[in-house]
């Protein structure tokens, strides 16, 4: 069974996709858009672009480095300039880059990591981006995305392109259930709260949004009633979101397909603890690298399921 | 323009303003107490020459006027002597020069390109000017008004595996509106550049990599000159410049131990007097 499907989500399109449609879409629309790749566009969907916008659309090989500083130098001249890898590739490999080409001068420059999480599957852990919202929260002046199904990708795409500066925006492999309609009422730094509740809050990011949904179902089987907030924008995070949250349900989960350290979950926590404290219970990549597999099998061995957002729903009512 | 007669009259007039960038260098580090004199000494007759040798098309009173060619100094820790530079060209007052690196100043220890006008770029990691620079480049050449960039290097900078990924894209898409320098001084942190990490034959390097090379003498005002005008003449390749030079040129102190012991050192009050007199009796 997918995710989703027995609350009744149906499954969209990869989020991956959705942007690269967007991308593409949205050519003619931003003139000044060009497109860097290293050479993984026809997995991170900026092939589209390009080869409807050959003249707009430069291929540096597998140079991830080169990309993102020559991104800078185009944005430089007055362009928005996108570059896309692999989430582990562009923001591991080119991080410095990212530091000093883009985060430092405030380039227009946006960044899309594609394959993020371990919900790639048989690839295996040097392809699974689990750290890269970390790593891109660490860098002053970028605006930190993660888009929980294909219209809020499109959506986001779109507010990535028409925001001046710095973007980060994560995809992800798979098809992702639709737990947003189409053409959602989305705000980059807003969040989206799909599910009112007033005994916990769940507060998920990507294809974890569907799976804090179906938790919530679970929980109100037995009378418990979760908010549950799609938190798309990791950075500028929501602050005000969260701290009604902990005021209001007294209980915050967590769930984001990425390591427990340095992403969504420490973004919460770091904002409860210092405006509103409540027990916040993270799910996440506990600290480990994950393995090839199915990506249902490595979702549910890694912890990353709505038994497990339930539990921690429980654990995190019990501490307050 | 006013015609000249040969070129004694012009190098003569390049050579005043050299020294003038030089002896601010040297008088900006060591009121700072840091930063890397012998590097911009090393790399003075290509930054004269670019700003002041009729050699790069700007608006000294427009920094971000669109179609200029542009100056990237990828070796940021020459920082010095480009701001000396934007004084001289009036883009930025002399008076802001002595903050360097005070805190509140604009002129940081390496370029910061959100607050100094007429800097391009924000540089200081190295292997990251080049990729920059390409970028700009290629953008120069989508806006179409023929505008092209410079660069200058490191030689210890060309160690960075991101410098040969920018070479290969920039003979991919023959970005020849972009010119490179390489300010081959011979001497990077821990001593002689090709006891670090061997660089040469780095000229045939990069013609292996489809670039349009220069090997020159750096301190030659002839032949940096004619090197930088050969190379506004596009012929479709990226082109590089091997500017060979002296790390310290023109301060006997710094030339006596130009490795460990002037890599990234001030000279104090007093050497700093003896060199400026130096420079100013050259």
């Amino acid at each position: 069974m997918n995710i989703g499907e027995r609350i009744g989500l149906s499954l969209g399109k990869p989020t991956r996709n959705a942007f690269g449609e967007a991308l593409r879409d949205l050519a003619d629309e931003f003139p000044k858009l060009v497109v860097v790749d290293a050479d993984v566009g026809n997995s991170t969907r900026t092939q589209w672009f390009g080869e409807a916008n050959p003249d707009r659309f430069f291929q540096v090989g597998i140079a991830e480095s080169n990309m993102v500083s020559m991104a800078a130098g185009l944005a430089a001249t007055g362009r928005q300039a996108l570059c896309s890898s692999f989430a582990a590739f562009l923001t591991a490999n080119a991080f410095d880059q990212i530091r000093m080409s883009v985060g430092f001068p405030r380039a227009n420059v946006k960044l899309v990591g594609s394959h993020a999480g371990i919900s790639i599957g048989e690839d295996g852990p040097s392809q699974m981006g689990i750290e890269d919202l970390a790593l891109m929260r660490a860098v002053p002046n970028l605006t930190v995305l993660c888009p929980a199904d294909a219209h809020a990708a499109a959506v986001m795409t779109r507010q990535m392109l028409e925001h001046e500066g710095p973007v980060y925006m994560r995809t992800g492999r798979p098809k992702a259930p639709l737990v947003h309609p189409e053409s959602p009422d989305l705000r980059l730094g807003r969040a989206a709260q799909l599910r009112e509740g007033g005994d916990v809050t769940l507060i998920a990011c990507g294809l974890m949004v569907a799976m804090a949904l179906e938790a919530a179902e679970d929980l109100s089987a037995d009378g418990i009633e979760a908010r549950v907030i799609d938190m798309h924008t990791i950075k500028p995070l929501d602050e005000a979101a969260v701290i009604a949250a902990s005021r209001e349900t007294g209980a915050i989960v967590t769930a984001e397909e990425h390591l427990v350290q340095g992403g969504l979950g420490e973004a919460v926590a770091g904002c409860t603890a210092a405006n509103a404290p409540c027990p916040v219970r993270r799910i996440g990549v506990q600290d480990t690298f994950a393995e090839s597999g199915k990506p249902a099998e490595l979702l549910e061995k890694y912890g990353l399921s709505a038994a497990a957002i339930v539990a921690a729903a429980r654990e995190a009512m019990a501490l307050r | 323009m006013p015609q000249t007669n040969g070129a004694a009259p012009e190098t003569a007039r390049l050579e005043e303003i050299r020294k003038r960038l030089a002896i601010w260098s040297i008088r900006m580090t060591t009121k700072a107490a840091s930063g890397h004199p012998s590097s911009c000494l090393s790399a003075s007759h290509l930054v004269t020459a670019l700003y002041f040798g009729d050699i790069m098309r700007y608006d000294a009173a427009n920094p971000d006027w669109p179609q200029r060619d542009r100056f990237v100094l990828s070796k940021g820790h020459a920082a010095p002597i480009l701001y000396a530079a934007l004084a001289e060209a009036g883009t930025i007052e002399e008076n802001r020069l002595m903050s360097l690196r005070e805190i509140g100043s604009a002129l940081e220890g390496h370029p910061n390109t959100r607050r100094l006008p007429g800097v391009e770029a924000s540089t200081g990691s190295l292997g990251q000017g080049l990729s920059i620079s390409l970028g700009m480049a290629m953008g120069q050449r989508l806006d179409g008004a023929g505008a092209r960039t410079f660069v200058v290097m490191g030689d210890g900078e060309v160690d960075e595996g991101q410098v040969w990924e920018a070479v290969m894209a920039g003979a991919k898409y023959g970005v020849d509106n972009l010119i490179a320098m390489v300010d081959r001084n011979d001497f990077q942190q821990m001593g002689a550049a090709d006891s670090v990490l061997p660089l040469d034959p780095m000229a045939l390097k990069f013609a292996a990599f489809g670039w349009r090379v220069m090997d020159i003498d750096g301190h030659d005002w002839k032949a940096v000159l004619g090197a930088l005008r050969e190379a506004k003449v596009a012929d479709g390749r990226p082109t590089l410049i091997v500017a060979h030079t002296k790390k310290g040129y023109g301060v006997t102190r710094i030339l006596e131990d130009p490795g460990n012991k002037f890599h990234g050192v001030p000279l104090s009050p007093d050497e700093a007097e003896t060199a400026i007199q130096e420079i100013e009796n050259a």
